[in-house]
């Protein structure tokens, strides 16, 4: 089984809080900490469970400059076969569709049985796989959440839909699949693990080795564009308490008294 | 020629989604002056109530009538969509688990514009349509400015729009199943199976009238012992949000959310959760909504009634303190 793992480098929402910048271009990059998205993580150990299990190799696959490296360098640390970096100053800017095409086009010069993405990104819009797949003209599921293998030809996947139930279905090979986090637990990467693949080589492959006419993706081929971040309104919301700690939870028993919060 | 607009209409056991009539605020709001068409997949009797039922709120009413959509995949769905909507139209789809299914690939094939997870629309200029959307969890907002002269497939996040209810529609339903499956039925690849039905577990959080629950602002698993105890103070039970069950830390069933359970209880406590609206989408009714968390502009103090900033590892241990001190 050959399975490509498409990851992202996203600021990490677990170590910041993001605020606008000053002008309301982007969000505030300085001093942010970034990982790999939490999605595609999920994606990646699931691929490398799948390889242990049926054999094949895993390929991860990221969009980006230099710094997006480090992200495939990681999940090479946590078992990864090989990593490709897709690189171009034609790609900067690019829109969800132009990813996707940039990665239609490294999926083409593989032999691939097996594309996963993670299903969204904090930063993202929920969309790559399922326009990577619709490109590739192959099935898609999103929001995966369970894996089998059946034979080299089908795998049986698992979706997950409201209320915590899950939709159940038989996919042909190839095909593409977005994760959903918690379909596994992923393993974690030491640093003696990642300095084991420090020196491995990651291919580049830019727009002409890809065969990408530059005007269509990059900001160029963009056809959404964002203009500005700002701070959502907080509407009416949440009467905030202050005071001491003491004088908080004071208040906070009476309103728990009142609504009925202590039995 | 006024604008077309087609909202896909998600239904069970006969019944439209609540998102129907957000979808036709949605399209009001891109375009006072759009026409509204709503798209129905389905098959036989259940499909021909939600086509009666959304008749009444909508001018017009697209449905596509085959046993091959007794249970609506989008696999199937998808490549019919495709044969029966007018090149340059706009598309509205609810940015639930069957819309972010559906959706991207729909907008491939129909080489239209996608935007994703709109929560409102601020004027079309040019043919530009000016939307907003969040991102981390909420944190951030944006303006989005998107092409949609050559058709657009945008996906409305639930909840976002009020349910626009004054509408009266002439109820025409149009049959638009032989245009739909003509040249055959498509999704021979991917083959529905079945549901599996979430497991039940060992406290039914949908019957709780107080629930003290926690998201990854707990940090690490022995801090849910904590948890625990306030919940015991309180009389309550424990719930959570998504990121506590992918780590295993609680059981699927205490997750409160639209992938999870939707609840009504009396006093929600929410600690360290920020307000993903996955998370917000399972709280129903009159709940009377507790956040406390250390970041100020977590998206859970929008929609609490009382906020606390701060770290929950500290609050927690004296809260609990103080209300057994009260019980005695």
């Amino acid at each position: 089984m050959e399975i490509l793992v498409c990851v992202k480098r996203v600021p990490d929402t677990s170590e910041n809080e993001i605020e606008v910048n000053r002008d309301g271009t982007d969000i505030e990059r300085d001093d942010l900490v970034y990982s790999v998205n939490e999605w595609d993580n999920y994606a990646v150990e699931e691929a490398i469970r799948i390889r242990d299990r049926v054999g094949g190799s895993v390929t991860v696959v990221s969009v980006g400059d230099e710094e997006a490296e480090e992200v495939v360098r990681r999940e090479m640390a946590m078992g990864a076969d090989k990593g490709i970096l897709l690189s171009d100053d034609a790609f900067e800017g690019s829109d969800g569709r132009g990813i996707a095409a940039i990665l239609k086009a490294e999926v083409k010069r593989g032999n691939y049985d097996l594309v996963l993405t993670g299903a969204q990104a904090d930063d993202g819009a929920a969309q790559v796989g399922g326009m990577l797949a619709a490109m590739l003209d192959w099935p898609f599921a999103s929001l995966v959440n369970f894996i089998e293998f059946v034979d080299d030809k089908k795998i049986k996947v698992g979706r997950e839909i409201a209320g915590g139930n899950q939709e159940m279905y038989e996919i042909d090979l190839p095909c593409v699949l977005s994760i959903q986090t918690g379909i596994n637990e992923p393993r974690y990467v030491s640093i003696r693990g990642i300095r084991k693949v420090a020196s491995l080589e990651i291919p580049v492959h830019t727009a002409r080795d890809l065969g990408i006419s530059p005007g269509s993706v990059g900001e160029a081929g963009a056809k959404t564009k964002c203009l500005d971040y700002f701070v959502p309104e907080l509407g009416d919301g949440a009467q905030i308490l202050e005071g001491s700690t003491d004088e908080i939870i004071d208040k906070l028993i009476e309103l728990l008294k009142a609504k009925g919060g202590i039995k | 020629m006024a604008r077309q607009v087609f909202a896909y209409i998600i239904h069970k056991d006969g019944v439209a989604d609540d998102t129907a009539l957000e979808l036709i605020a949605a399209a009001g709001k891109l375009d006072p002056d759009a026409s509204v068409t709503a798209v129905v997949a389905g098959d036989g009797s259940e499909l021909d109530s939600v086509c009666n039922e959304v008749a009444s709120s909508f001018a017009e009413v697209w449905k596509i009538d085959t046993p091959a959509l007794a249970y609506v995949t989008s696999e199937v769905l998808r490549p019919l969509l495709v044969r029966i909507l007018p090149k340059h139209g706009i598309v509205l789809v609810p940015h639930d688990h069957f819309g972010m299914d559906l959706a991207p690939g729909l907008s491939i094939k129909l080489d239209a514009v996608y935007l994703t997870d709109a929560v409102d629309f601020e004027g079309i200029d040019n043919g530009k349509l000016k939307a907003v959307r969040e991102e981390y969890t909420g944190q951030v907002s944006t303006h989005v400015l998107s092409d949609i002269s050559e058709g657009a497939v945008i996906t409305v996040r639930p909840g976002s729009f009020k349910a626009d209810e004054s509408k009266s529609g002439e109820g025409n339903i149009i049959d638009k199943t032989a245009e739909a499956i003509e040249g055959g039925l498509p999704g021979g690849a991917c083959r529905f199976l079945e549901i599996v039905e979430a497991e039940v577990g060992d406290v039914d959080i949908t019957k709780s009238d107080i629930l003290v629950s926690v998201g990854r602002g707990i940090e690490d698993e022995d801090n849910l012992e904590m948890i625990h105890e306030l919940a015991e103070a309180m009389g309550g039970d424990v719930s959570c949000s998504r990121p506590i069950v992918d780590a295993k830390w609680l059981e699927k069933s205490r997750q409160v959310g639209t992938s999870g359970r939707t609840v009504t209880p009396k006093v929600y406590m929410a600690l360290g959760i920020s307000g993903a609206f996955q998370h917000v989408g399972g709280l129903k009714g009159s709940s009377f909504v507790i956040a406390i968390n250390k970041n100020p502009r977590a998206p859970i103090f929008k929609v609490a009634d009382v906020g606390i900033v701060d770290d929950i590892l500290d609050f927690i241990p004296e809260l609990t303190e103080r209300i057994n001190e009260l019980k005695g």
